[in-house]
């Protein structure tokens, strides 16, 4: 059952929901907008979900888009699964697009959204027309500076606490609370966002069961793990991205954000994409700052024009 | 058959050998394989116990929806397996050769040694990413395997500094003085990485055996 009684100034829900099967994973699929406007996909972040962008959407959407958005697998209302990685991550976007349309589209995306779209846009170039990242552009690998004994003694810590969790995991459950607890469990990965935001995502991201809410997302899943990728590979490649492209940073850090400057990253720029720093705003820009994201990305699509 | 469970996936662990005690042997199957009806016969030798496990996507095993695999889950599968075991020697052909390496890395005290030999899935993708692709499975592919565990993990990124960081665990907090066995013809870069390190060795594989057989000495 989902309150519904809780508002936020400008925050609206989709007026289309739908599903979309992606090889036998449902996925939940979003729209702002008219059903004949021009389509543009819009991409979540990591532990995050569409709804998320109830307020910036519609911004997009009242210009004359038509914002096509999901929940990534085991996030907000897509199925959970017994997998999770980047190429099914990168499957399912590719699923929610072909149900959009064969034309090349613009895609907007956040954070982790961004890095995976982005290489959707890579792995084909001919179905999408521009992008706009939002705090989500490649970033070099911070590598602490420690000794070995301790790397070892580090690294056994993090593959044996993954592999622990692997164990309990199947047999894990959100832990129920109020709207008001949930908010506040919310609030440490989004300490810059206000409290009324959070109480208003409750009522979407997760679900009121007979004991209290719970988040909506698989508690399977799990901050930080490991594993060969590196993000300097898409760093490297980024120079030779197919289609123009607009990134947008937030620069003050904060627990979920990258710590991206703009010098890190523009040496590896295409020569005509444009990189805007927000100097007061954190990861989640297009939250804490609605109207300017929106702005900025409008000029950017309708460049195209 | 065993039954166990990983996240949300059965796992198969099959009893091959005819002894029922003594140290265990784990057989990792490659990629698109399943464990053997018997025993290879280079494990005759073995003093104990003789198991294999079905891979997620594999043998027996269950096939979850819309794929998702990395080694990195498989590790897992073989963790569920050490979970009920106790303690085994790995033996991995391919794809488990290098499911070996990691589970040896992570796991270094109840891994008893890994056998690293050839099999379909070794290589793996390569040390880094080629040109961006989405991997889609075979279109009315039979099943098991899994048509996505076949071409995510063929195409699974292995940088060799990755292998030799789970080497490295594996020397230092093992109890054993060569933790890891080397018996392929195929080096793929990943492997060839691993000659230049302490804690392992070259050898044929039933000299490996012999070796982890054998009750542990202190460090």
């Amino acid at each position: 059952m989902t309150d519904t009684t809780i508002t936020f100034p400008g925050a609206r829900r989709p007026e289309r929901t739908r599903r979309v099967d992606s090889h036998g994973v449902g996925i939940a699929v979003y729209e702002w907008g008219a059903p004949d406007a021009r389509p543009l996909l819009l991409a979540h972040g990591g532990f995050d979900f569409a709804g998320t962008f109830d307020v910036f959407a519609p911004l997009l959407a009242d210009a004359g888009w038509r914002v096509v958005s999901w929940d990534h697998r085991g996030h907000g209302d897509s199925d959970h699964t017994a997998l999770y990685s980047w190429q099914a991550d990168l499957r399912d976007a590719l699923a929610v697009m072909d149900s959009v349309g064969r034309e090349p589209m613009p895609i907007v995306a956040h954070s982790k959204g961004g890095g995976v779209c982005m290489q959707l846009t890579e792995a084909r170039p001919h179905r999408v027309s521009r992008f706009a990242n939002l705090d989500g552009m490649p970033s070099r690998w911070p590598h602490p500076d420690v000794a070995e004994h301790e790397r070892t003694k580090l690294r056994d810590s993090e593959l044996g606490g993954w592999l622990d969790w692997r164990r309990k995991a199947g047999t894990l459950a959100r832990k129920p609370g109020t709207l008001d607890e949930l908010a506040e469990r919310r609030g440490r990965m989004n300490p810059r966002l206000s409290r009324d935001w959070l109480r208003y995502l409750v009522t979407i991201g997760a679900r009121r069961d007979s004991d209290g809410w719970r988040w909506k997302i698989d508690p399977s899943m799990r901050f930080g793990g490991f594993g060969p990728w590196r993000p300097d590979w898409a760093l490297e490649r980024m120079r030779g991205f197919p289609v123009p492209l607009l990134g947008i940073l937030g620069l003050i850090e904060e627990e979920m954000g990258w710590g991206t400057t703009p010098e890190s990253i523009r040496p590896f720029l295409p020569r005509d994409a444009r990189l805007v720093g927000f100097e007061d705003s954190g990861h989640f820009v297009h939250i804490e700052h609605p109207r300017r994201v929106a702005d900025l990305v409008l000029e950017f699509l309708e460049a195209a024009a | 058959m065993i039954k166990l469970r990983h996240n949300r996936v059965e796992l198969a662990l099959h009893e091959l050998g005819d002894s029922k005690t003594g140290p265990a042997l784990l057989l990792l199957h490659g990629l698109g394989e399943r464990t053997p009806a018997r025993p290879p016969a280079a494990c005759a030798a073995w003093p104990g116990r003789v198991f294999g496990l079905d891979f997620t996507g594999h043998g027996d095993s269950s096939i979850p929806h819309g794929g998702g695999y990395t080694s990195e889950i498989l590790m897992g599968d073989v963790d569920a397996a050490l979970c009920h075991l106790g303690s085994a020697t790995l033996l991995g052909r391919g794809l488990g050769a290098y499911i070996a390496l990691l589970a040896a890395g992570a796991r270094p005290k109840p891994v008893r040694g890994a056998i690293l030999s050839d099999g379909p899935g070794l290589a793996g993708g390569s040390a880094r990413p080629g040109t961006p692709l989405i991997p889609m499975p075979e279109p009315g592919a039979v099943t098991p395997p899994d048509p996505f565990a076949l071409v995510e993990l063929a195409a699974d990124v292995r940088p060799p500094d990755y292998a030799t960081s789970f080497v490295r665990q594996a020397t230092q907090l093992s109890e054993l003085e060569r933790p890891i066995s080397i018996c392929t013809l195929e080096r793929p870069d990943w492997l060839r990485a691993l000659l230049e390190e302490p804690g392992v060795q070259e050898c044929e594989l039933a000299d490996a055996l012999r070796y982890y057989a054998r009750p542990a000495k202190p460090r």
